[in-house]
């Protein structure tokens, strides 16, 4: 099987609905089906809950389901105390690749000085910093469960100031425009998966805009949207078999190498 | 067969309405989707004028005029101006290629003085689509209607087949609100691929009134077709919602005017 490799997955519960592929034994299931050969794995619990130890160590438990399949990626806030120790603990216990961020639901903006100290540690321990700026459609979000979307701006001025960070944007487009992405590639190795890219044609409109293939990353948002979703966007979209090979998992093992 | 009960033109490439219409039907065919519902003009007016409603619809019988074999038309109408919209629909459907008209945002559809124009449209068979959204922010529009909107539409004309746009976006809510009401079907375009909502369609609806559509050129018919076909659901069902239905519902309309579908 070809390899194919989906980062942008999670486990654990949305906490407003049940969704198909919610557990891990029926995710793992849900991928194979799709022919994912590896899987970035976030986790819904690290939106809300504030011990964000256990939240990881249970991601990292979910994880060992199907550990050739999944890759645990911690949640990591940095409004909480000592939350350094998390992201060693990810690093260090977990032999985490990454860590994933929802600064939305852990309430900063992007210009908090404590985020760019957060992505110079990963920076340092090598880790891949996942950047999540939406989760649901905010015409549709719970009254209780409201979080706008991440305001991108301030974005490339602190990457430009990040030597060695690998930073990958996941569920940008909502958040953000296509035509806003060259400026952020301009800035550092920043990638950006395609599971809220819309508009016909749209992968390849994408990878027009940013002129640089490798930067486009096959991502699903699965369980939360329909696995199948990306998968069509790149039948969509009219890609030469380079292309198609780059984004179905060339792109990220260049990441993880 | 896949038709897509639901596409405008904004978002395409192109620089007229041939050239968009000929770059929507290269997408559609790399998904296999063979039919093609169009509407709306490119101005995306929330309230139009009524010289603006037909400005939008000559665009729509444009970009219909070398495709007849792949789209169809349906008539943009608004309930602000219903003596003009039910010329429109005279000139575009009785007297037009176009089989079905399209409400949006300019008000919100529960208002009895719009019956004319539902009443016109049932007469001759043209298939009657409401846009429709359940907003949880402050971002709902003043003329936006909800499916409550549109369940108020229904309960005065319990005969008159209509189309939920969107499922109410919020489609937890939309599927409960127009649920009991059987003349009314949801379209499943132009809300993000969540699992779970065709699946909630089909058990709360049935089948037989859920459609699939795709909200392209802004939406990609890709995002929306995985609402089907990752759907859990047996193929039956999947083949209801992705053609059947529309086609159930388009073919008196396209009899009247000649147009006999292959069996």
């Amino acid at each position: 099987m070809p390899p194919f490799i989906d980062t942008n997955v999670y486990l654990s519960r949305w906490p407003t609905r049940r969704v198909r592929g919610d557990t891990p034994e029926t995710l793992v299931e849900l991928l194979k089906t799709g022919g994912v050969t590896q899987a970035w794995a976030g986790s819904f619990e690290g939106l809300l809950f504030r011990d964000m130890r256990g939240v990881n160590e249970r991601l990292a438990a979910d994880c060992r389901v199907a550990p050739e399949l999944l890759l645990p990626f911690g949640s990591i806030n940095p409004t909480l105390p000592d939350w350094e120790d998390d992201l060693r603990r990810c690093h260090e216990e977990h032999r985490m690749r990454g860590i994933r961020l929802h600064p939305n639901y852990h309430g900063y903006q992007l210009d908090a000085p404590v985020f760019a100290r957060l992505l110079a540690l990963a920076a340092e321990r090598g880790l891949i910093v996942q950047l999540a700026l939406s989760m649901e459609d905010e015409r549709t979000q719970s009254a209780l469960v409201r979080a706008a979307h991440v305001d991108v701006r301030p974005l490339a001025a602190i990457v430009r100031q990040v030597p060695g960070l690998k930073l990958v944007i996941v569920n940008a487009f909502r958040a953000m425009r296509v035509e806003q992405t060259d400026q952020l590639v301009a800035a550092g190795n920043v990638s950006f998966d395609i599971a809220m890219l819309e508009g016909v044609g749209g992968v390849k409109r994408l990878i027009d805009q940013i002129g640089n293939l490798d930067r486009v990353l096959f991502g699903s948002y699965a369980p939360f949207f329909y696995f199948e979703s990306s998968v069509l966007k790149l039948r969509e979209s009219p890609l030469a078999g380079g292309q198609l090979e780059a984004i179905r998992h060339g792109n990220a093992e260049r990441l993880l190498a | 067969m896949i038709w897509d009960l639901h596409c405008h033109l904004m978002g395409v490439p192109g620089r007229t309405a041939d050239e968009r219409m000929a770059r929507l039907v290269e997408y559609a065919d790399r998904l296999g989707i063979e039919r093609l519902c169009i509407y709306l003009g490119p101005s995306l007016v929330k309230n139009p004028t009524p010289e603006r409603l037909r400005e939008d619809n000559d665009y729509i019988l444009q970009a219909l005029s070398h495709w007849h074999d792949r789209a169809f038309g349906f008539v943009y109408v608004s309930g602000e101006h219903v003596d003009a919209s039910l010329q429109e629909i005279e000139r575009c459907v009785a007297q037009g290629p176009m089989v079905g008209i399209k409400l949006w945002v300019a008000k919100r559809v529960s208002f009895a003085a719009i019956d004319p124009i539902i009443v016109r449209a049932h007469e001759l068979q043209a298939v009657i689509f409401q846009h429709t959204w359940f907003k949880t922010d402050t971002t709902q529009y003043p003329g936006e209607s909800t499916p409550d909107d549109l369940v108020a539409v229904a309960r005065r004309h319990p005969d008159v087949p209509l189309i939920c746009g969107h499922t109410g976006g919020t489609w937890e809510l939309g599927i409960r609100a127009v649920r009991a009401h059987p003349n009314i079907s949801v379209d499943l375009a132009g809300s993000d691929p969540t699992s779970g909502i065709t699946e909630m369609a089909v058990r709360e609806l049935g089948a037989e009134r859920v459609i699939y559509g795709s909200d392209a050129g802004g939406r990609s018919f890709a995002s929306q077709l995985a609402k089907v076909q990752g759907a859990d659901l047996p193929d039956a069902d999947k083949r209801l919602i992705l053609g059947g239905n529309l086609r159930r519902m388009l073919t008196p309309i396209l009899e009247s005017k000649g147009i006999h579908l292959p069996s």
